[in-house]
């Protein structure tokens, strides 16, 4: 493990002047250009932009899913720039949960095993136990023993989110959670996002469209054209 | 986590999903049709060596011109095996003023261990099988011998010193010799009588015989146990030195089946090849997320790996069920036509397509699995990011190792392989570049239709590479379904014309040749034609160029036998028709040169003869050398009397020659035969009906075992074709339902979607048609030593058969993306 350049002992994400480019018919593209900032442990961070702005691409370097064409990503200490896959795979199992717009589940796994995969790729003991009490909390515990497909769409993402959190990562990223939820249901999701978060240390990084969404957070990242054009934090944050 | 935690707990679910049943059918379709070939290869195998063995009468003969001791018996009776004991010798029959020389065969109870005796009871009257020995005080006797006697059954005759009735004729042994130097007709006798006939004394000739029979392992550990202890003047016989022909018509057998089994393990490849790739590719998010979650490479390809080693020993239970239980079905269906009992199958077949599966799943399945070991976990956020295509020399490399290994195992015929092989290679890019550019013409005749042809014809335009790919699948499975079902048929009834009901069914031998106007005048007037006398003259070769055949050196220890046995020699102007000159020229009808002789083309080779060798024989005492003017092609199986070495005329005018026949008498017409042997008790008649209904036999049995695998085949076929549009369904899917959505009625969507399949058919029947025929030619020629027939209806067959199998798969397995819910599929992209 690395130390993080700012030196802070509490910063668990940092990004410093990430860039990535990709080539494309019409010569290379840019799709994120000279982003840099920091987040601290427990922060809930909204990555707002219009679409093509970045936002996901941004996500994904931050995650370790893919890596930038330039610039530096510093997750819980550990430079992911300078990990291969596996390394960076083994940050994400110790440090890392996902909800993602369209749930990935597995569908050949029942709700409690999806819960159990993370704990288990991360080698916890009693995965089965702390799957099971976390089901119990996200309220799904009668629907423990269902496949994704006998699930709806707002279960489907509660299962999502006990997954996230059943690990306790450090940080938690979430990519549009509730894109493709009605308003009630996502309404619903995010407040059990919102309350977990709370009861945790767990650093939410949340990408999203909905301004409404963005303003639970506290603070905001905007992104245009792949540049960071503001960085706000709520006043009672 | 544990992988295989993972695995196991995912699989159930997994086998539901299409792909998945895809890929274990072809698995278990590969097994069920290699076990099945296996189990009865196996079985066949050794019911055509028993057969084999026939001749013989026994598994294994020792022969000795002593007494058999008892302790051999004894050793064998420890091995469990069955044992008869023969005793034989030449002496003069009486019968009144008449006598006869014969070989008198005493045999005890038990003869024949293998085949069976035939008999008759009245002179060429129809035959029975008997399973007993003659009883004490009565024998069955050659029709020559009693035609030479001039006695009916029910007469008495005198065998030395004992009177004994002749109880019926003896129509066939299984170990009655049919070569040229057939000795006299046969007696055979209850051995409890010889004492009492007093023939066998002090310095007779009499061979003795020890017969046994049993399982092979335990006729070798006999053999093993008495080798050591046997005199250096004991002749041992045993299976290896079984009869040249029945050994043909085996390895006949043996190729059609062996033709069937790489056909069913070459089309399940391509079915496993295509479904693993959609194994694969269905399992790339999952293994994105996995990735996303923390998974690591290996976990990845451990969780796969271990799923497709499931997946294979699911297919090998499945598949071996089956085999096994088509193989109990053929072996009772054929038991009727096996004489005795058919040896068991043994479980190796089942470690062999055990075996093959991996080695299937490996070849074709692992260069989808390592590409979905680098799936990158971007893909949970962008569904397009894919991993990188595996290298096609990989894929190549894995696939060609593995229908190598395969292939070995199978046929270990290299000829036969690299011919099958090449043939498949060869169709198969041939395929491609002919299925490329009807994809691009089917593109362009779209303008001018309706909606659903314009649909489906856009479709096989619009995915051009896939649609060529599957073109060529569907075509390489027709290939082979149009070859197995044509050229198995077109193969046998060849063959069976080559052995038409005309075919030669008697030889004569040892015709004088002041004889040979007055037995054609016979068989003349009885309206049978009459043969032609083929001159036979029996000679040693003693040099080649001028060398000693002892000395030389030889290729093949076959040739030196050959060099160094006693010849049979003839002389002809004219090539016969059962030959063919391959090398060198044949002398024209007039010559009355220097001599010349024409060799046999496979002896030649195991000789190591040259055209233009001087060859010398030793004839009555006088030596004659001729020079090789030609080789010859043979077909033996034309049932003429046909020769190694055929001289020219005038080479061995002054020799004493008899001369040999062959003529198809039919059965109403055998009383002919009692004419000619009571006008010439010399001339020895041989029945050929029995050998040409044993080869028929084994060919109809081999025929009949290639039709049943041939539904496997057939399956695999079909598997292919569903891998094929296993791999489109999630954008069909998408597609008819955005069409509908549109408001394209669903009959229209079907319409096109027919449209669609019905092209790809047409244009995979075309190929595949093209394809069977020249592979048919090869194999016919190259293979089979036959030549091959242009076939209309395989034209008719491929085209029709493609259409409708290609359209009738297609829908079966296209249907549920045409029918599902436009609003659920639409929601779900």
């Amino acid at each position: 493990m690395s130390d993080t350049p700012d030196g802070k002992k509490n910063t668990v994400l940092v990004a410093d002047k990430l860039g990535k480019q990709v080539s494309s018919p019409e010569g290379d593209l840019t799709i994120l250009s000279g982003v840099s900032f920091s987040i601290t442990a427990g922060e809930s961070v909204a990555v707002v932009g219009a679409s093509g702005a970045g936002k996901s691409t941004l996500l994904a370097l931050l995650a370790g899913l893919d890596l930038p064409s330039e610039g530096r990503v510093w997750l819980n200490g550990s430079d992911l720039t300078q990990l291969d896959e596996d390394g960076r795979a083994a940050v994400r199992a110790s440090s890392v949960g996902f909800v993602f717009q369209s749930f990935h589940l597995v569908p050949s796994l029942n709700a409690l095993e999806n819960v159990m995969l993370p704990l288990e790729l991360a080698g916890v003991a009693e995965a089965r136990k702390r799957a099971v009490n976390i089901m119990r909390e996200v309220g799904l515990s009668q629907r423990a023993r269902h496949y994704p497909s006998q699930l709806s769409g707002g279960e489907k993402q509660r299962v999502a989110i006990a997954r996230a959190f059943a690990t306790e990562p450090a940080v938690l990223f979430a990519d549009e959670p509730t894109g493709n939820l009605d308003s009630r249901t996502g309404g619903l999701v995010m407040q059990l996002m919102f309350d977990l978060n709370s009861n945790s240390s767990t650093t939410l990084v949340l990408v999203t469209h909905d301004k409404s969404l963005a303003e639970r957070c506290g603070r905001e990242i905007g992104l245009d054209s792949g540049r960071l054009i503001a960085d706000t934090r709520a006043a009672a944050a | 986590m544990n992988a295989i935690t993972y695995a196991l707990r995912s699989f159930g679910r997994e086998l539901r999903s299409g792909e998945v049943l895809v890929l274990l059918s072809a698995v278990a379709l590969a097994v069920a049709a290699l076990t099945a070939v296996g189990f009865l290869t196996d079985r066949i195998g050794r019911a055509v060596a028993r057969q084999a063995n026939e001749v013989l009468a026994a598994d294994m003969r020792l022969r000795s011109p002593q007494e058999i001791p008892g302790e051999w018996r004894e050793a064998a009776d420890r091995y469990g095996l069955d044992t008869a004991e023969t005793q034989t010798f030449p002496s003069v029959v009486f019968a009144g003023e008449a006598n006869a020389l014969a070989t008198i065969k005493g045999v005890s109870d038990g003869y024949p261990l293998r085949g069976a005796v035939r008999v008759a009871d009245e002179l060429f009257g129809p035959e029975r099988v008997v399973d007993a020995i003659p009883p004490p005080g009565r024998v069955w006797a050659d029709a020559a011998l009693m035609a030479r006697l001039g006695v009916e059954v029910g007469d008495t005759v005198s065998l030395g010193e004992a009177d004994v009735t002749v109880d019926a004729v003896l129509a066939y042994r299984p170990d009655q010799s049919i070569g040229f130097a057939s000795l006299a007709p046969s007696l055979l006798v209850n051995i409890a009588d010889l004492p009492r006939t007093g023939l066998i004394t002090e310095g007779s000739r009499v061979g003795y015989a020890l017969l046994v029979a049993g399982e092979e392992s335990a006729v070798d550990d006999f053999y093993a146990d008495v080798e050591r202890r046997l005199p250096e003047e004991v002749r041992v016989r045993n299976r290896e030195d079984s009869s040249e022909r029945a050994g043909n018509a085996a390895d006949r057998a043996q190729r059609f089946l062996s033709l069937t089994a790489v056909i069913s393990l070459l089309l399940s490849a391509v079915a496993i090849a295509m479904s693993a790739r959609r194994f694969a590719h269905r399992r790339m998010d999952t293994v994105a997320l996995m990735k996303s979650l923390g998974a690591s490479q290996r976990f990845v390809i451990s969780t796969a790996s271990v799923q497709l080693v499931m997946l294979g020993i699911a297919g090998v239970i499945v598949g071996s069920t089956v085999g096994f239980a088509a193989e109990e079905i053929l072996t009772r269906v054929l038991a009727d036509m096996i004489q005795g009992d058919l040896p068991g199958a043994g479980w190796g077949p089942v470690g062999l397509a055990s075996g093959a599966a991996l080695i299937l799943l490996v070849g074709f399945a692992l260069p989808s699995i390592i590409q979905l070991r680098n799936t990158p976990p971007l893909r949970v956020l962008r569904h397009d990011a894919m991993p990188p295509a595996p290298s096609r020399l990989f894929v190549a490399g894995t696939s060609l190792v593995a229908v190598a290994v395969l292939l070995y195992q199978a046929i270990p015929d290299a000829r036969m392989l690299a011919i099958v092989l090449g043939g498949m290679l060869i169709v198969a890019a041939a395929l491609y570049v002919a299925g490329r550019l009807l994809v691009m013409l089917i593109g362009r005749s779209r303008s001018g239709v309706g909606i659903a042809w314009r649909y489906g014809l856009a479709n096989v335009a619009r995915r051009g590479r896939d649609s060529t790919v599957q073109v060529v699948a569907f075509g390489l499975g027709l290939t082979v379904l149009l070859l197995l079902s044509f050229v198995r048929t077109d193969l046998l009834d060849s063959w069976q014309q080559s052995l038409d009901d005309d075919a030669p069914n008697h030889f004569l031998i040892n015709i004088q040749p002041q004889e040979r106007a007055s037995i054609a005048g016979l068989f003349q007037s009885a309206g049978v034609a009459a043969p032609e006398f083929v001159p036979l003259v029996r000679a040693r070769m003693i040099e080649i160029n001028g060398q000693s055949v002892e000395s030389r050196q030889y290729p093949v220890d076959q040739g030196e036998r050959m060099a160094n046995r006693e010849a049979n020699l003839t002389w002809s102007a004219n090539l016969s028709s059962s030959n063919e000159i391959v090398a060198g020229e044949w002398w024209g009808s007039a010559y009355n040169g220097k001599p010349l002789v024409s060799v046999e083309e496979e002896a030649a080779t195991e000789m190591g003869l040259s055209l233009g060798d001087r060859l010398r024989f030793l004839v009555a005492g006088q030596e004659v050398e001729a020079t090789v003017s030609s080789f010859r092609k043979v077909n033996w199986d034309s049932f003429q009397p046909n020769f190694f070495m055929v001289l020219s005329p005038g080479s061995l005018g002054d020799f004493p020659a008899t001369y040999v026949a062959s003529l198809h008498v039919e059965d109403s017409r055998q009383g002919t035969l009692v004419s000619l042997v009571r006008a010439h008790p010399s001339v020895s008649v041989i029945d050929l009906g029995a050998i040409l209904e044993q080869v028929q036999s084994i060919i109809t049995k081999a025929s009949l075992a290639v039709q049943a695998v041939f539904v496997f085949t057939l399956a695999a076929g079909i598997a292919v074709l569903f891998a094929a549009v296993q791999s489109t369904i999630d954008e069909r899917r998408f597609e008819s339902a955005m069409l509908r959505a549109l408001g394209v009625r669903r009959r229209t969507v079907l319409s096109g979607v027919l449209t669609e399949f019905a092209a790809l058919g047409f244009a995979a029947g075309l190929l595949a048609s093209a394809g069977a025929s020249i592979l048919a030619a090869i194999i016919a020629s190259q293979l089979f030593d036959l030549a091959y027939r242009f076939d209309p209806k395989l034209w008719i067959a491929g085209l029709g058969g493609g259409i409708i199998l290609v359209c009738v798969s297609g829908y079966i397995a296209a249907r549920g993306a045409i029918n599902a819910p436009p609003a659920d599929v639409l929601r779900a992209a």
